[in-house]
């Protein structure tokens, strides 16, 4: 129990130390009302226009100001759309968490297994083929894979779609499209370029994983004890090998999905990405605000979720953190 | 039965071919252990006592290979037998406790299913009836409240009672031999004395056919029935434990008990053997001791074979055997 309450003593100082950070970053780039009002505005529609949005006001005052909005759950309203911009993200947010959790599920499904077999066998063929072609997904730049996936797959051959999200069904409020075969067939490609990256990172990780675990002597004593290859493996190699997978995989996720904006921008998919990007355009700063905070609230979860995984793997940090 | 010995080592020979040279860590080895009875194999560091004790269990990694002679478990050939086979054999037949307890325990899983597993790699067994024979086998080997301690994890365990947990392990099956590969090394000396008793003990009473090895003469000396003393990848000495230690007649066991203290020769300086062992890439023809022994001559250029010595019972490999009754 301390150890929960621990982590989440530490993720709320992250968070309180990123707010003012990105508040005072962001406040001191550009000029908003530049963008919003047209040329022809004379001096005094400029200035009710920045007083309207309290652009007059001190800096700290704004802070306050900010900050107590964010404890109601309010951080600004988006110039642009004229909306509360936690709502205008919320409202992109499932796209690009479906997105996200789609290619670090493919990531997950192809990397591990190739992983450990690169692993068990490093200078077998299938070993290094495996290792030359994750280095392909290392260095290749996602937009140009996923505008060859685009012209291959959806193109070339017509066997997928290229943009948007297709049907969705909404579910609790919320609408998914990997709930329909249309849907599926629209995130299949998008998820595939953003997973390509992951993949090759889960591989090596694996395998460096394996490389390690598998010269223990605990893993010799299994042998010793006459267990199958494949409990050898699957127990006593795997359990130990995830430790480090889910740690990495836990801060790659935040990044997915905070950063997906280069293959969104590509597939058109309506996500967060590209409401940032659009946001950055036209110095919207609560939007760009709100998403910055969001973000950080989602690593910092995502954090304290990969501690307790991490925890239920395994045992000693458990007793460490209750001694 | 074959009447022959549980275990027959003959020639074996494994080699690990590196990108450097070839290392024959085991180059002809012999050895025999009889039901009931513990053999000493003794040596430093490197000189392929533990790849021995591998090799009987055929766990051998690449790039290493048995590449020649003979394992017999109760006269049935291991180094031409399946992988299947040989599976089922380990931790049935054959068992093998490690060096470092605080390593040979998976630190994830909990104690009953390292416990249970290695039961039903072997016996079709339901779950709770393993998991009762695995709470004896711990109560045998001297852990206290064995219910409870199944439920723990290695990490809780010090390293002498996992080290406990790891016999209790080796144990589960009553094998025909166990390979204990330097087992107190890693422990306190009390905590030493007391796992050897008590493993004399249960081998005494099971029958089983135990190989300890070690680098330490003096632990075994109250404990292995008789002994083998290897260098390089070679027996140099072996017979009856009291024999080799009263009169040990290669120069080097000679040199070994010489540079142990003993009450009998107080403030005397102890005797070292000179060098070190040699690189298995550059060992010198002929005898592998000789350039650190102070016996030795261009006879020994040739390698020795293992045989008995001139008015001693037991096998040395010398040309120039200590004399029997010399000053150690």
């Amino acid at each position: 129990m301390g150890y929960v309450i621990n982590r989440l003593m530490q993720g709320l100082m992250v968070i309180a130390v990123m707010a003012v950070l990105v508040f005072v970053g962001v406040y001191a780039i550009g000029n908003p009302v530049d963008m919003l009002i047209s040329p022809e505005a004379d001096q005094a529609e400029i200035e009710a226009t920045i007083i309207r949005m309290g652009l007059d006001k001190p800096l700290w005052e704004q802070f306050l100001g900010f900050v107590g909005g964010a404890l109601r759950g309010d951080l600004g309203t988006s110039f642009m759309y004229n909306e509360p911009a936690v709502r205008l993200i919320l409202a992109r947010f499932p796209a690009t968490l479906e997105l996200a959790l789609a290619a670090i599920l493919m990531a997950v499904a192809v990397g591990i297994p190739l992983g450990v077999i690169a692993g068990l066998r490093p200078n077998g063929v299938v070993g290094r083929s495996i290792m030359t072609v994750s280095i392909l997904g290392f260095s290749l730049p996602t937009f140009w894979v996923g505008m060859m996936f685009i012209m291959v797959f959806a193109v070339s051959l017509g066997w997928l779609p290229s943009t948007g999200r297709g049907e969705t069904v909404e579910v609790l409020g919320v609408r998914w499209s990997f709930l329909t075969a249309n849907g599926l067939s629209h995130l299949f490609l998008p998820a595939l370029n953003l997973a390509l990256f992951k993949t090759s990172l889960v591989i090596r990780l694996a395998r460096a994983g394996t490389r390690e675990v598998i010269t223990q002597d605990y893993i010799k004593f299994a042998r010793a004890k006459g267990l199958s290859e494949t409990r050898v493996i699957l127990v006593h190699m795997l359990k130990n090998m995830m430790i480090p997978v889910v740690t990495v995989l836990g801060l790659e996720f935040g990044s997915v999905v905070a950063f997906a904006v280069v293959t969104e921008t590509v597939f058109a998919w309506p996500g967060i990405g590209k409401l940032l990007i659009s946001s950055i355009v036209h110095l919207d700063r609560p939007v760009i605000v709100a998403y910055l905070m969001l973000t950080v609230l989602l690593f910092v979860t995502i954090n304290f979720v990969v501690d307790l995984i991490y925890a239920i793997l395994d045992p000693r940090v458990r007793r460490k953190e209750a001694a | 039965m074959t009447g022959e010995p549980t275990l027959v080592v003959e020639g074996l020979k494994t080699h690990f071919f590196t990108e450097a040279g070839v290392v024959k860590s085991v180059d002809g080895v012999d050895l025999a252990v009889n039901r009931g009875e513990i053999l000493g194999l003794v040596g430093e560091s490197g000189s392929g006592k533990s790849v021995t004790g591998f090799s009987i269990l055929g766990l051998i990694d690449p790039p290493g290979r048995i590449v020649g002679g003979s394992v017999r478990l109760n006269g049935e050939e291991l180094t031409t037998a399946s992988p299947k086979r040989l599976r089922s054999l380990r931790g049935d037949r054959i068992a093998m406790i490690f060096q470092d307890p605080m390593m040979t325990l998976n630190p994830v899983l909990k104690i009953e299913t390292q416990m249970v597993e290695t039961l039903q790699a072997h016996v079709k067994i339901g779950r709770a009836e393993a998991r009762a024979r695995a709470r004896d086998a711990l109560g045998r080997v001297g852990i206290p409240s064995p219910e409870e301690r199944l439920d723990s994890y290695p990490h809780q365990f010090s390293g002498g009672m996992r080290q406990r947990v790891a016999i209790a392990i080796a144990l589960l099956h009553g094998p025909d031999l166990i390979i204990a590969d330097e087992p107190t090394t890693a422990l306190d000396v009390t905590i030493q004395a007391q796992i050897l008793s008590e493993v004399q003990t249960l081998c005494r009473e099971t029958g089983t056919a135990l190989i300890w090895i070690t680098h330490d003469l003096a632990i075994i000396s109250g404990l292995a029935d008789r002994v083998a003393v290897m260098y390089a990848g070679k027996i140099v000495e072996t017979g009856r434990i009291a024999e080799v230690v009263a009169t040990p007649r290669h120069p080097y066991t000679h040199g070994l008990i010489g540079s142990v203290p003993s009450r009998n020769r107080r403030g005397e300086r102890l005797t070292q053997i000179p060098g070190m062992t040699p690189s298995f890439l550059a060992l010198p023809p002929g005898c592998a001791f000789a350039p650190r022994c102070p016996r030795a001559d261009e006879k020994c250029l040739a390698m020795p074979e293992l045989a008995p010595c001139p008015g001693g019972g037991h096998l040395a490999r010398c040309f120039h055997p200590v004399p029997e009754g010399a000053a150690s």
